[in-house]
């Protein structure tokens, strides 16, 4: 953190499906420009928070701001307006069937900002030279591309409007390293070209090195432990030791029965 | 004992109320957003042209042999009292008020509820849907109003030419194989015909293709779990659109012929 207000703040965030509790008061808080990754196991809580900082999910309790301004409750036009601050990659990269790439990464221009299409879509091909796709893919459906061509064009998209904040929702699951490898560098260059704070949840610690600046950890629905890329390896947490090193045995124990 | 017997129909019951409570809340504010900007113009058109005139062909073949088979049975049902000159009469009346908004009804029920409940239902399950949210595309304003909008206005179009087809295979019936006279035959469909047989199957159409697309947003729109959810969502559509439309052809039927 730089002294500056935080772009994103949450506080005591919980959240329970029926008698699982996944959000257990976490807290949380990304600085302007700040690129924070969150690792944490399946189930740790990790794309619920960040459902819960885009509204797609309702907390139970606790509190989000972004950019000072609260969050959680909010409805209509006046969340439109927040939203509009961010971009967002999905982890199966949740491109639109129904249209052709060019069209998925002009969308937040043409149906978020009321853009052109002729002009939306030059922004959509720059965006996609951006991440090293030529303009003929942008005339493709998405189920032509590869995983990681979609992972690329989804990045596209997530940018296509060059928001303020933007998500990353494990960004290099199901790719090879190689391709996860120039997904982490894109990431990094797309944020630090736009100068956009990011948010990147995922369970690759490669990938956690190369694109954050700040490592969180979640475990039970509560960070247990926060601090620079580089303090992690000496972070003296066992539960953040165990998982960077992906061992089985440690204070984090799976629930598994005998053959 | 009492309390092992009870709790699976409490359970139940409340189950019950709170789908009815979901559906209720859905559906007004999906008419909501059938009135609220932004209106998109293109996706109407593209939904009206996938109901209205790709469902043309299943429409119009189910029309004609209803038509023949009604002045067939007719026919060897009024022979019994001379009457078979109410031929015409009756296969009109069957059809513009009853046979020609239901089977349209139905048969758009399996081709476009099944469709859109599984289209939308994978949006779902893939994140297509919050991926709208986050670019600031309001699902319902997006995905659900074109296809009410389409719904309502289509298939009264739909049973329009229902009608004719399914009052010319009357005709041909009638004409070629019970040998009825052809100016004769016409005259007393025209002579007989009101226009509230005709509004009333109208009116009928429009509210079956209101309660089609209903069900095929709503069962899509929250389907859940994969696959198999998807499977279960396009399921429940057609089997609830189909049983709505029989419920609500009585009630339709009472509020104009009830005396």
């Amino acid at each position: 953190m730089n002294g500056r207000a935080p772009k994103i703040e949450i506080r005591g965030l919980t959240k329970a499906f029926g008698p699982k509790r996944v959000l257990n008061g976490l807290d949380l808080e990304v600085g302007v420009g700040e690129s924070l990754v969150v690792i944490g196991g399946s189930g740790s809580g990790k794309s619920v928070t960040l459902k819960c900082v885009l509204g797609l999910i309702h907390p139970d309790g606790g509190s989000i701001k972004v950019d000072g301004e609260e969050v959680v409750g909010r409805r209509g036009a006046e969340r439109e307006r927040v939203l509009r601050k961010f971009g967002m990659l999905f982890q199966g990269a949740a491109l639109f069937d129904s249209l052709r790439v060019w069209e998925n990464v002009a969308f937040g221009l043409i149906q978020g900002r009321g853009a052109e299409r002729a002009q939306a879509k030059d922004v959509a091909l720059h965006k996609l030279g951006a991440v090293g796709l030529g303009p003929e893919v942008g005339e493709l459906w998405p189920a032509e591309l590869s995983g990681g061509m979609q992972k690329r064009v989804a990045l596209a998209r997530a940018i296509a409007t060059e928001p303020e904040i933007i998500f990353f929702d494990e960004p290099t699951t199901g790719l090879d390293p190689i391709m996860a490898d120039v997904i982490n560098q894109l990431v990094r260059k797309c944020v630090n070209d736009l100068g956009a704070t990011a948010l990147s949840i995922t369970h690759d610690m490669a990938s956690a090195r190369k694109i954050g600046d700040r490592i969180a950890m979640i475990y039970e629905g509560r960070i247990i432990w926060s601090g620079r890329v580089d303090e992690i390896d000496r972070s003296a947490n066992d539960y953040v030791d165990q998982f960077i090193h992906g061992r089985a045995e440690g204070p984090i124990k799976m629930p598994i029965r005998p053959l | 004992m009492i309390t092992a017997v009870l709790q699976p129909i409490g359970r139940a019951f409340l189950s019950g109320l709170a789908t009815i409570g979901r559906l209720t809340l859905f559906t007004l504010t999906a008419l909501l957003h059938c009135l609220k900007p932004p209106y998109y113009w293109r996706l109407i058109g593209r939904q009206m042209v996938d109901i209205g005139y790709y469902s043309l062909p299943v429409v119009g073949m189910t029309a004609i042999f209803t038509g023949m088979v009604l002045a067939l049975q007719s026919s060897t049902g009024f022979a019994r009292f001379s009457a078979e000159s109410a031929i015409p009469n009756v296969v009109v009346i069957s059809i513009t008020r009853e046979l020609g908004p239901v089977l349209a009804g139905l048969m758009v029920a399996g081709r476009i509820g099944a469709a859109m409940a599984a289209e939308i239902g994978t949006m779902r399950v893939t994140e297509q849907i919050d991926a709208l949210t986050t670019l600031s595309t309001n699902p319902l304003n997006y995905l659900v109003a074109p296809r009410l909008i389409a719904g309502i206005t289509m298939l009264p179009f739909l049973v329009v030419v229902g009608d004719c087809i399914g009052v010319f295979g009357g005709y041909l019936v009638s004409i070629y194989k019970l040998g009825f006279n052809p100016a004769t035959y016409i005259r007393n469909t025209m002579d007989f015909v009101q226009t509230l047989d005709v509004v009333s199957g109208l009116a009928k159409a429009a509210v079956f293709g209101f309660l089609v697309t209903l069900m095929g947003c709503y069962h899509g729109y929250h389907s859940r779990g994969g696959a198999q959810g998807v499977g279960a969502a396009t399921t429940n559509a057609v089997v609830s659109a189909s049983i709505l439309i029989l419920i609500f052809d009585y009630v339709l039927t009472e509020l104009f012929f009830s005396k």
